[in-house]
């Protein structure tokens, strides 16, 4: 739309020129997107520079060049006192519960919301009240209470209970009945006279219906899962069950040092690897995840 | 329901199953046993626990320490949601306008939607170093002797700004998206009825913003209160000591570190009933709300 009216020129559209305004527009908004990026190139000149540099001076103006060697030093030497925390068994516990997560909730929230919308039941609305009451909710007003019940169940340090407790909301669920509400009634009859199942319905026509929005939770599940915290730092005491993000509360209380020179550059390391992950994802598949954010009103 | 669904007895149920056992083990059982825990005391060396009744409650609403974390919480929840929701408005409402570049501010602005809160208050803890804390020096330069972690109003500064800097882009998102939704035909009679930038932004895009921003005070509400955990724990580097904390920190703080269970039990069913609140006002303001569309 925007091609046509610039082509022909109507009179509502002025022509470009200088203003001044456009000059302060562009101003706000280099500022705005300095403020962003800035502490996150501090964290890289930090994970470049020596430890004793960065320590008496602070951040300073220009990259180091120890990056490679915090990058291993972050990786693969293990820093806590069990010998199991290293950069990359965190990097993989993330990924196991960014993973998790998203595809716990996907699935089981589709499985909800088609049982939902496609079936008569006779406990239909008690069954829909039951799940969408956990919308109200969220995990931190009954987090201890959550701990005692994970532990009861013996689940404390186990990818199970890192996972499933987070699940136990119908955000997922919601989304998608929204969606299923929004396909066209015929399918199912043109379905059914084909003589296809509720499983195959499921299968071959929703599921690929569906694909954009799967794609769409997808991301916005995931990088809620990578950065969950404060589940994690009660769910797990043993080093080799960490999360990156759950790592950074120990990287902070090495910060805070005795006599030893802190570690900053392999704290700004796990940091940024902690970052990069969701970061990217997010960056690469922006219209997706755009889209699965401002539609499903969360 | 649809009206064309189908007539199976045990598909929907099996389908219903996983859905329903996760959310009565990690949902509903954890939520009531707050609620019962609340009205128990418990044995601080685990040998059972005794009925109070509401001693818990009184104790809360007695407690001074309580009252400056709730008290703390509100103006933290109110600074934090609106400076994220008022630089989110100007950086969309600019955004909206440029041609030029404008995805690459997009992306610029948004990114941070994806960086976790802990990670956040980690960069808060760097650039707000008491020794050399760009930001602790600039402040110094100003005159402000900084001091993060030693000051009260000065940590809770630092909170209050690296929860907005971490909440703008997800509002910047809704807003851009809720500006770009704004039909072409509006903004060209906008443009016609109105010259000035300013008058046009008040009168016509401000009114269509409404329940986008009606939305967004919720969510933001909701993240000052819970989200913020993560900054405020390793703004504080898990030793609260005289720092200010939220009331979701004492949640934690009693109950996980201090064991007081029916204590802390009891501030989180007052956290439950105040989430309560919020969401019956969402409800009854959505349905009010004028739709213009």
């Amino acid at each position: 739309m925007a091609d046509i009216s610039l082509s022909t020129a109507t009179p509502v559209v002025p022509r470009r020129r200088f203003r001044w305004s456009t000059l302060v527009d562009h101003a706000v908004l280099i500022a705005g997107s300095l403020v962003m990026i800035l502490p996150l190139l501090v964290m890289l000149q930090t994970a470049s520079t020596p430890d004793v540099e960065t320590m008496k001076y602070g951040p300073g103006l220009y990259f180091g060049d120890q990056l490679d060697d915090n990058f291993r030093k972050a990786m693969f030497e293990a820093s806590g006192f069990s010998g199991e925390n290293t950069g990359f068994a965190m990097f993989k516990n993330s990924l196991i519960l960014g993973l998790g997560f998203a595809i716990g909730k996907i699935v089981i929230g589709m499985m909800a919301a088609y049982a939902i919308v496609y079936f008569r039941l006779r406990f239909a609305t008690l069954a829909f009240w039951l799940i969408f009451t956990t919308l109200l909710l969220p995990l931190e007003v009954r987090i201890l209470p959550s701990y005692e019940i994970t532990q009861k169940l013996g689940l404390l340090n186990t990818y199970t209970g890192l996972i499933v407790p987070l699940i136990a909301s119908a955000t997922a669920t919601f989304f998608f009945r929204q969606f299923f509400r929004s396909v066209p009634e015929e399918l199912v009859e043109a379905a059914r006279i084909d003589g296809a199942g509720p499983v195959k319905f499921f299968i071959d026509i929703l599921v690929p219906l569906s694909q954009t929005m799967i794609a769409a939770m997808f991301i916005i599940m995931f990088v809620y899962g990578w950065n969950q915290y404060l589940w994690p730092t009660m769910i797990t005491t043993e080093e080799g069950m960490y999360t990156l993000v759950r790592g950074i509360k120990r990287i902070v209380q090495v910060l805070q040092g005795g006599n030893e020179i802190p570690e900053y550059g392999r704290a700004n390391v796990l940091a940024i690897i902690a970052v990069l992950p969701p970061v990217a994802i997010v960056i690469f598949f922006q219209s997706w995840f755009v889209k699965g954010l401002t539609e499903s009103d969360k | 329901m649809k009206r064309a669904g189908f007539a199976s007895r045990w598909l929907p149920i099996l389908l219903l199953v996983p859905q329903l056992s996760i959310i009565l083990v990690f949902f509903y059982w954890p939520a009531a046993y707050a609620v019962k825990s609340s009205f128990y005391l418990q044995d601080p060396f685990g040998f059972g626990q005794t009925f109070v009744g509401l001693e818990n409650y009184s104790a809360l609403a007695g407690s001074a320490e309580y009252l400056k974390v709730a008290n703390f919480t509100m103006i933290f929840t109110v600074l934090v949601t609106f400076f994220s929701l008022a630089l989110a408005l100007l950086l969309a409402v600019k955004a909206d306008k440029v041609i030029r570049g404008a995805k690459t501010y997009r992306t610029l602005l948004m990114w941070v939607y994806a960086v976790a809160p802990p990670v956040a208050g980690f960069m808060g803890l760097i650039l707000f170093n008491q020794r050399w804390g760009p930001l602790t020096e600039f402040f110094g330069a100003l005159g402000w002797d900084f001091n993060l972690r030693a000051d009260y109003v000065d940590t809770a500064f630092a909170m209050v700004v690296v929860s907005v800097w971490k909440q703008v882009p997800v509002n910047f998102i809704f807003f851009l998206s809720g500006l770009q939704s704004i039909p072409k035909s509006v903004r060209e009679a906008a443009l016609i009825d109105n010259r000035s930038d300013s008058g046009r932004f008040w009168d016509v895009t401000f009114p269509l913003l409404a329940p986008t921003g009606f939305f967004l005070l919720i969510i933001n509400i909701t993240y000052a209160l819970f989200d913020t955990f993560g900054i405020i724990d390793t703004l504080v580097q898990g030793e609260p000591g005289n720092n200010p904390m939220t009331l979701v920190y004492k949640v934690y703080v009693d109950g996980f570190r201090g064991n007081d269970l029916g204590g802390s039990s009891a501030q989180s069913v007052v956290l439950m009933i105040l989430v309560l609140a919020l969401t019956v006002f969402q409800f009854r303001m959505v349905e009010r709300r004028i739709h213009y569309t």
